[in-house]
């Protein structure tokens, strides 16, 4: 499916990050987005909220975040794509309708241009604390996908990803920007409407009566639905059979719990998105991704002219974390450093995997400005020695 | 075929999901009868009428109805009705919910819808307590009533709900209890073909917890108090129906207006300011 042509502002355009999101959603065929004020991500839905009156699209401002974040799966049930935009407070608020889109599997969309926390921190300033949280920040077992850019362009481009594994996978999918790059300007090319691929939704064919909402007819994906379709669903929070209805056991639970993380886990190759270069024989290998990766490319590109033999590797998609990849990483390369604006959360998943095989080294911020450049170098030229 | 009459109200029920989780005397069931009565009285085709629950006793009447309806998270049925009702304006969207789920968590989202004026017909069942998690004290227990969080008597102001709904700009607002079922349907009828924020309170017994903490008896005894001590004042100024414990009872239509809905208020302003370049929004249609 293409996007749509009359919708789509085709051309070269020189934007920040949360314009050329607002802009991707559009391209990605979200006409419903409900939101609530909050900063860095705020220009986000002031940009949808001008655009939409022009091509058919909804935009609420909701009373919170909360709200916010439940009204937007009511229109996806209506038969809508439709997203939601916060940062930190406001995501934490939106915690339960993540396990509300994972358990229902509502196709959904969270934009969070990341801020520095905790709490109300730093409203204006960036920073890469939220990983974990996109992960595990509703309570109880389930799976995510993450997407996480570095540039605007990428978030043009990545937020139609966002929509199209929404679609694919039916579970919650987190843009995980952050305030640099939500109002970096740069150039972004948006292209020709029949350039733009889109995962289109497809509802269930099989008439009423021949068709339970969350029955596997064939893949490990129910059936989509929406609303007036004759189908008299059902859709429900707790834990539910494959018609929808509530099922208080364990044996429930764990068919149910199981498949909501296997329908992820099982795909993490056609998921993942990575770009890694010069691993193989390399000293040391740094992992890095979204806005951090732009400055540790430049670094590694500085520390290679000098004769070190460094590899790199960006994680675009941070959930499902892709083991294979890094536990490749490990084979190829004798220490790998992980750069992130956080005190440390990637690091661990890739502390878990490598297994002690290499060394894994930290380069942390604790949030509220880009890495230093020099600090990324002396700490490769440290462990490359 | 047999000759066996068929009861008018399992058109809209769900029949396979019987036996209901409801004890006996409650009033939830009362209320779902009259709202299967009223749906039928309305003419509101099935397909086009898709039920919101948020949690609790009367959380699970979305389970229960044989439409497209959905049991949402605690308090958060409106907002996601919010986003359902603007995105099918061709379909009638009813939340229905408790006291404790619509005025304590969801007080916030209640407001607000009332205020945006969202096409919606909101029935909160007001038992004065959570029945669920075993008969805490909700904003609408009246003073001195007993809860198991109130063990000595509630100390709280309450909540006088339709004049809430009304101060926020609801369309339609009535109440009534379980013993008046004619009323209560003709009531959630007018609600239903109401465009656009419509509010019903229910008063109904919770004879397991409500009634048995305070020494009220079981339901039926519920209704007795409902029949002696309700008195019907269609028109009422909602600043007068608040209630105390064992109190008089107003019942009646108090609110009925005709302002613009958010749709209608969103497509004038949009048509007056940017003219032929405005797209209106038609949801899934």
């Amino acid at each position: 499916m293409k996007a749509d042509p009359t919708a789509v502002a085709s051309g070269m355009h020189f934007i920040d990050g949360n314009e050329a999101c607002g802009e991707g959603a559009i391209a990605a065929g979200c006409r419903f987005v409900a939101g609530y004020p909050i900063t860095p991500s705020t220009e986000v839905v002031e940009q949808i909220s001008r655009r939409f009156p022009k091509i058919g699209g909804m935009f609420i401002q909701m009373e919170d975040e909360i709200a916010s974040s439940i009204c937007f799966q009511g229109a996806v049930w209506a038969g809508l794509k439709a997203m939601t935009v916060s940062s930190g407070p406001g995501i934490s608020l939106m915690m339960e309708h993540v396990g509300l889109a994972a358990i229902t599997e509502c196709p959904s969309v969270f934009v969070n241009v990341q801020r520095g926390g905790p709490s109300t921190g730093l409203p204006t300033l960036p920073a890469q604390q939220d990983v974990m949280q996109a992960r595990w920040g509703s309570h109880g077992d389930y799976e995510v996908i993450a997407v996480a850019p570095s540039s605007p362009q990428e978030c043009f481009d990545h937020v139609i990803t966002c929509f199209n594994f929404a679609e694919k996978y039916r579970c919650p999918v987190f843009f995980m920007m952050d305030e640099t790059v939500g109002h970096m300007l740069g150039k972004v090319k948006i292209p020709p409407a029949d350039e733009i691929e889109l995962v289109e939704r497809v509802y269930t064919k099989r008439p009423p009566g021949e068709y339970l909402p969350y029955k596997i007819y064939e893949g490990d994906q129910p059936e989509m639905v929406r609303v007036g379709m004759g189908h008299r669903i059902h859709s429900t929070g707790l834990t539910h059979d494959e018609r929808g209805y509530p099922e208080m056991n364990w044996q429930a639970q764990d068919k149910m719990v199981r498949r909501l993380c296997s329908k992820i886990n099982d795909h993490v190759d056609e998921i993942s998105i990575a770009q890694s270069d010069e691993v193989e024989g390399s000293d040391v290998t740094i992992v890095s991704y979204g806005i951090t990766s732009r400055v540790v490319a430049y670094a590694v590109d500085l520390v290679r002219k000098q004769g070190l033999k460094v590899g790199r590797v960006r994680l675009v998609t941070l959930w499902p974390f892709n083991e294979k990849l890094i536990k490749d990483v490990a084979q190829n390369t004798k220490a790998i450093i992980v750069a992130e604006m956080n005190l440390g959360q990637m690091v661990h998943e890739v502390e878990r995997v490598v297994a002690g095989k290499v060394p894994v080294h930290l380069i942390d911020h604790a949030g509220g400005a880009m890495l230093e450049l020099d600090t990324i170098i002396e700490k490769i030229k440290e462990v490359a020695s | 075929m047999s000759d066996t009459p068929v009861n008018p109200v399992n058109d809209l029920l769900r029949l396979e999901r019987m036996p209901h989780i409801w004890c006996g005397g409650c009033g939830i069931g009362t209320s779902v009868n009259c709202f299967a009565r009223a749906v039928a009285k309305a003419e509101i085709d099935h397909e086009h009428l898709h039920v919101v629950s948020g949690i609790g006793c009367t959380g699970r009447v979305a389970g229960y109805v044989n439409v497209d309806s959905f049991h949402t998270t605690h308090g958060r049925a409106i907002p996601f009705a919010t986003g359902l009702s603007l995105s099918r304006p061709d379909s009638k969207v009813v939340v229905y919910s408790g006291d404790g789920d619509l005025t304590a968590i969801g007080g916030n989202h209640l407001i607000h819808a009332a205020r945006r004026n969202i096409d919606m017909t909101v029935i909160c069942v007001n038992n004065f307590t959570y029945g669920m998690t075993g008969g805490q004290v909700t904003p609408t227990t009246p003073y001195s009533a007993k809860a198991s969080t109130t063990p000595y008597g509630n100390y709280e102001h309450t909540f006088n709900l339709p004049n809430l709904a009304d101060a926020c700009g609801a369309q339609f607002v009535a109440r009534w209890t379980v013993y008046h079922v004619r009323q209560l349907t003709r009531s959630m009828t007018k609600a239903l073909k109401t465009k656009g924020f419509s509010f019903i309170e229910v008063i109904a017994p919770c004879p397991t917890l409500y009634q048995r903490r305070n020494k009220l008896g079981d339901g039926v005894m519920a209704l007795q108090y409902y029949k002696d001590q309700s008195t019907i004042q269609n028109g009422a100024d909602t600043a007068d129906v608040g209630l105390s414990f064992q109190s008089d009872i107003v019942v009646g239509e108090f609110v009925e207006r005709d302002n613009l809905t958010f749709m209608e208020g969103y497509e004038k302003r949009m048509k007056e300011i940017l003219g032929d370049g405005f797209v209106p929004y038609k949801g899934a249609k």
